[in-house]
């Protein structure tokens, strides 16, 4: 089980209690009544599916209920960290660790059981 | 003269659980969900007669009434006594939303050295008295069903939980309670 740390609880808390909620730092278009449909479909359908950190919406829906941002590995499912909703995306180099660790894929740990 | 209607608690009559932890209905309380930003709290706390917490986790009592912190600007609060909780916050006359949720809710006494136990047998919180102390709060899980939890001591919890999910929690704290031990 995920342990996921709420900024707003301020601890941490059981995967349980969270729901993923889509991509984060997606602006909303002022224009949206001049856009052209497939500018407003790259607004509101596409995504990029990243492999590896991506930042993601997050809320704890079962807790305080609040709405939170999160870096997130999407090889190694590891919580880089997270924060509050609004504010900006972490800097990137504070998050990654300074040797790249060994990532623990499906295909490394699993491929091969018997 | 027209028949009164008669209101039946929810899990009238209920009680189980093990000689670790004892099951049994709350009583009949008010109680309401409050939504407020932060500059209203101590004018609402005025007319609440206790303190809304601002931490995480934490809950005022004062005579039968609690305030359980639920997010940064939610509370339920719980009267015993079935005092008017609405008419208490509308006379602070600070901007707020209060929804009254008295018979939304029931609530379920867990009591005994193995109440912790028995709600961990559903619910994923740490309920060592470090990380979850007497006063202790939170809105949470117990398997498939929301629940808040409140420590009321250290072998006392107070499950609430919404009125049509009370048979689903009731049952199975019933079965993790006989797992807690006798
Ligand atoms: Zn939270």
């Amino acid at each position: 089980m995920l342990l996921i740390y709420c900024p707003y609880c301020e601890e941490e808390r059981s995967e349980l209690e969270f729901r993923q909620a889509g991509d984060a730092h997606i602006a909303r278009p002022t224009n949206m009544t001049e856009m052209t449909d497939e500018d407003f479909e790259a607004f509101f359908f596409l995504r990029d599916n990243v492999k590896g950190l991506t930042f993601e919406r997050w809320r704890h829906l079962n807790g305080c209920g609040r709405f939170f941002n999160a870096a997130r590995d999407t090889v190694s499912d590891k919580f880089l960290t997270t924060y509050k909703a609004g504010l900006p995306r972490p800097d990137l180099s504070t998050l990654r660790p300074a040797t790249e660790a060994t990532v623990e894929t499906y295909e490394a740990t699993e491929s091969n059981a018997k | 003269m027209a028949d009164l209607a008669t209101r039946t608690l929810p899990l009238s009559g209920f009680h189980g659980g093990s000689g670790a932890a004892a099951l049994s209905v709350a009583s009949p309380a008010t109680r309401i969900s409050l939504r407020a930003k932060p500059d209203a709290v101590a004018a609402l706390s005025g007319v609440l007669g206790l303190s809304l917490p601002t931490k995480a986790k934490t809950s005022a009592s004062s005579n039968g009434r609690y305030a359980l912190w639920l997010g940064p600007d939610e509370w339920l609060v719980i009267d015993e006594n079935e005092a008017d909780l609405m008419a208490a916050v509308a006379s602070g006359n600070v901007l707020h939303s209060a929804t009254d949720i008295s018979h939304r809710n029931t609530a379920i006494i867990v009591k005994g050295r193995g109440a912790a136990v028995a709600i961990n047998g559903g619910c994923p919180q740490d309920l060592s008295l470090a990380a979850f102390p007497v006063g202790a709060c939170s809105r949470t899980v117990l398997a498939k069903a929301e629940i808040v939890l409140l420590r009321t001591a250290e072998d006392t919890f107070r499950v609430e939980c919404w009125r049509s999910f009370s048979p689903y929690v009731s049952t199975l704290l019933a079965e993790a309670a006989e797992d807690a031990g006798n």
